[in-house]
């Protein structure tokens, strides 16, 4: 179980997150909501310890989550990748084994094995090979996603992974996220994408500096809710493309 | 031909001069590959320009030269990591201060504390007067860090590739980047006498550069690299050998540029040419 409470960041001089409290159980697909700035980077970042909180505690399973980091997978935001590194698809996915081979040891047979799972998994084996800077945006995705499961890790940390992909990618993480929830794997997402794949989330937390709501997404996507959010007007439906506006 | 090769052997300086060549040529370029991938290959010039401040000092002291400058080498890296820090100062402008101050205490040091430093030998490189000792230290440096990499391969692959992402699994990443620090330090003053200070950043860079352009993995752009590297500082000692007035540091920095070139314009995947000559 992840459980954070009374969270505050700071973050260069500004309160970026107060009051943060909140639990997720095994096999619980959460969302992260909220306008630019919101603070959903700063979360995910605050619970791998990137950054210092000024306030609160984050434990997983009781302990202090920055204690247990190599059960944490962590996919960045895609624009925060060096795409012109001289590395195949196969190495940036065996990178995931790094912690679990420990110092002065080489990936053996089981870790090749389960590197070749995760590519097969998210449909880039064909693609062990290339250079990464040669991918689409959504291969590129697909590239992180194998990584983090090949760490084979029970909490998922995801940052804007629907961001510029294209629709097999967005499948593919949507299987792969439920197969993860079915696993008992907590899954966390943070995301600018609204629309259909809001309904495939169990619990969504909407987020601005402080959490706004956390329930179903029925519960919390309402206007009263996204108005203390967003700060704007939203009495008209909601089409996908108004709701691009919200966010550049 | 083999003659003009093998002639110089029989001098010990000649002798010494290949060694020392040889061994730089393989360390700058698999330090500086790291440099490359992490764009900070300028870095390397800010810490050899930073090291003259010890240099001065510790010939003063009547200490090994090679303390002084590591001392100093890190303090100047650390002092543009304090400046960035305290300010909103970026790092290219943080560098630029940092080692045009540094170097110009050093050049004052020097004049005040009436050094017998031969500065142009510090500046540019004088391999043809390599002694046994700095052989030692430059080989003792080249293997200290070639097994260091060789042993922590994919703990540097991932902090250089994604160093959130080491960072967040784990991994000991202020330790490791202390560790780039001093390797960097460390290969700078291996590479004084065969390239100065001033033009290190070529063998650091070039080589592994031109290496780039040519594989795909990083590995393989050290190796790569270090052959290079290695045919470029042979080719600045037989220039050297040969032609009086040419300073060695110049020289293996225009045989490595010019390598450099022909790859930009010949390689197979990347080249300016070769991509002409496929779209006719």
């Amino acid at each position: 179980m992840l459980e954070i409470r009374q969270l505050a960041v700071n973050y260069r001089g500004v309160h970026a997150l107060e009051q943060i409290d909140f639990r997720v159980e095994p096999g619980e697909l959460v969302g992260l909501i909220g306008p630019n700035g919101a603070g959903k980077s700063t979360l995910l970042k605050a619970m791998l310890g990137l950054i210092p909180t000024a306030k609160g505690t984050i434990k997983y399973c009781n302990c202090p989550l920055c204690q247990h980091l190599e059960r944490v997978a962590y996919v960045p935001q895609r624009s925060q990748v060096d795409w012109d590194y001289p590395i195949t698809v196969w190495n940036v996915v065996m990178m995931a084994r790094t912690r679990q081979l420990g110092w002065l040891r080489r990936p053996g047979a089981a870790a090749k094995a389960i590197v070749h799972e995760a590519l097969d998994r998210v449909g880039i084996l064909d693609l062990q090979d290339r250079k990464i800077g040669e991918l689409s945006g959504g291969q590129q995705q697909r590239v992180f996603l194998a990584r983090a499961l090949a760490q084979q890790a029970d909490l998922f940390l995801f940052d804007e992974p629907f961001t510029g992909v294209d629709k097999k990618t967005e499948a593919v993480l949507l299987e792969v996220f439920d197969e993860l929830r079915s696993a008992g794997k907590i899954l966390l997402v943070s995301t600018h994408e609204w629309g259909r794949s809001l309904d495939r989330l169990d619990r969504i937390l909407l987020l601005n500096q402080c959490l706004i709501a956390d329930g179903s997404p029925q519960q919390v996507m309402t206007p009263a809710n996204l108005q203390q959010a967003y700060g704007v007007s939203l009495h008209q439906p909601i089409n996908r493309d108004a709701g691009a506006d919200l966010f550049c | 031909m083999l003659d003009f090769l093998v002639d110089s052997w029989k001098y010990e300086f000649m002798r010494n001069a290949i060694a020392i060549g040889l061994l730089v040529g393989i360390l700058c370029p698999v330090v500086g590959s790291y440099l490359i991938v992490q764009r900070m290959a300028l870095y390397g010039d800010v810490i050899a320009h930073a090291v003259l401040p010890g240099l001065s000092l510790s010939f003063f002291l009547g200490i090994d030269i090679a303390i002084g400058a590591f001392i100093s080498g890190i303090l100047g890296a650390g002092t543009i990591s304090w400046i960035r820090s305290q300010s909103r100062v970026k790092v290219d402008s943080a560098m630029a201060l940092t080692f045009s101050s540094f170097f110009a205490v050093g050049v004052i040091l020097i004049s005040v504390l009436k050094n017998n430093i031969d500065l142009d030998s510090f500046l540019f490189g004088d391999i043809l007067g390599t002694t046994t000792i700095d052989i030692y230290r430059t080989a003792s440096v080249t293997g200290l860090i070639l097994v260091s990499v060789w042993l922590f391969y994919k703990e540097l692959l991932f902090y250089t590739f994604d160093r959130t992402g080491a960072e967040a699994m784990g991994l000991p990443v202020k330790a490791i980047h202390l560790g780039f620090m001093a390797a960097i330090t460390l290969t700078i003053i291996a590479s004084m006498q065969a390239v100065g200070v001033i033009l290190v950043i070529s063998l650091l860079v070039g080589p592994a550069l031109t290496a780039y352009l040519l594989v795909k993995e990083l590995h393989q752009m050290m190796i790569l690299g270090a052959i290079i590297g290695a045919i470029a500082s042979m080719g600045g000692v037989y220039a050297s050998f040969y032609f009086k007035n040419i300073p060695s540091g110049p020289a293996i920095v225009i045989v490595s540029s010019g390598l450099f070139v022909l790859a930009l314009l010949f390689s197979p995947s990347q080249g300016i040419l070769t991509q002409r000559f496929r779209s006719f």
